[in-house]
C-alpha cells in the first residue's frame, strides 16, 4: 500500500495527498499523523490536496476526524490546495469541514500557521 | 434514449469489491464522461457521485458491479451510471436518500449526495434482492 508522504519543516507536519488516496492510504495517513505529531511534538499540520480530484464524503469524514484527533494532541491542521471544483463539488454533496481550517496553498497554510500557532503559544 | 455505438470506448463495466476499485470506477468515469462532452465542473460532479455509489456497494453489499455508457437524446448526451449489487437492499429507499440517514458507519450522505449532483437519479431496491441506482448527467447539444 502507498503512503502519503509527510515531511517536516519548521516544526510543522507537511503530508501531501496524491490524487488517487485510497481508503486505507486515507486511513494510514490518520495514524501516522497521529504517531508524528507525538513523535515531533509538531503543533501544526498541513494536508495538502492539491493533487485530489475528488473528495467524496468517506475521505472528508477521515480528514475531518484526523484533524480532530490531531488537535487534541496539541496540533492544529490546515487543508489547502482544494480544488475550485472539488470545493464546488463538496457544498453540492453537502460536506462541511467544521473544526478543519483551510488555506488557498502551501504557502498560504504555512503564513496561516505561523500566526495561529504563534498567537496559542502567547 | 440510446446508447452510443461507439466501440468499446463508449461503454466501461467494472467490478467493485475494494476501495481500489472506487478509485478506479471514478477515473474510468470521469474519462468517459470527457468523452460524452461533460464540462470540467460536471465531471468532477460525476467522478465524485460515482464514489460515493461505489462506496455504498463495498460497504453495504460487499460487491457489485458499475456500468457505464454514454448515451445520446435529441439535442443531448450524456453520460449513464448503472450501480447494482446482489446485497442485503434498501428496506425504505425514501429514507435512504434524506440526509444524515445511514446504517453504515458513512456520514449517510452517498445516495442524497449523489442525487443531489446528477441530473438524473433513481433507486431500485428489493430487500433481500440487491439494489440498482442509475444516474445520468447531460451536456445540451449545438443544433
Amino acid at each position: 500500500m502507498a503512503r502519503v508522504p509527510i515531511l517536516r519543516q519548521r516544526g510543522y507536519l507537511i503530508a501531501t495527498i496524491q490524487a488517487a488516496m485510497s481508503d486505507r492510504e486515507a486511513e494510514g495517513l490518520q495514524s501516522d499523523l497521529m504517531e508524528e505529531v507525538s513523535r515531533y511534538r509538531a503543533r501544526g499540520i498541513i494536508v495538502d490536496v492539491t493533487a485530489l480530484d475528488v473528495l467524496d464524503s468517506f475521505a472528508a469524514r477521515t480528514l475531518r476526524t484526523t484533524a480532530h484527533m490531531t488537535r487534541l494532541r496539541g496540533a492544529h491542521t490546515v487543508l489547502v490546495g482544494i480544488q475550485p471544483e472539488v470545493a464546488f463539488a463538496m457544498v453540492q454533496l453537502g460536506i462541511s469541514m467544521e473544526h478543519v481550517s483551510t488555506a488557498l496553498d502551501l504557502e498560504e497554510g504555512l503564513a496561516f500557521l505561523d500566526g495561529h500557532v504563534g498567537h496559542l503559544g502567547g | 434514449m440510446t446508447l452510443v455505438s461507439a466501440g468499446h470506448t463508449g461503454q466501461v463495466e467494472l467490478p467493485i469489491a475494494s476501495d481500489t476499485d472506487i478509485i478506479l470506477a471514478r477515473q474510468e468515469g470521469r474519462a468517459l464522461a470527457a468523452r460524452a462532452g461533460v464540462t470540467a465542473t460536471d465531471l468532477t460532479l460525476v467522478a465524485t457521485a460515482i464514489s460515493e455509489i461505489a462506496r455504498n456497494i463495498v460497504t453495504h453489499a460487499g460487491d457489485g458491479q458499475i456500468a457505464m455508457s454514454i448515451v445520446e437524446e435529441p439535442g443531448r448526451r450524456g453520460v449513464m451510471i448503472v450501480a447494482s449489487d446482489q446485497g442485503p437492499g434498501i428496506v425504505d429507499v425514501d429514507q435512504a436518500l434524506e440526509d444524515g440517514f445511514s446504517t453504515g458507519a458513512g456520514l449517510g450522505l452517498g445516495l442524497p449526495g449523489a442525487r443531489r449532483i446528477m441530473d438524473d437519479f433513481s433507486v431500485e431496491s428489493q430487500p433481500g434482492h440487491g439494489t440498482k441506482v442509475i444516474m445520468r448527467k447531460w451536456v445540451g447539444l449545438v443544433a
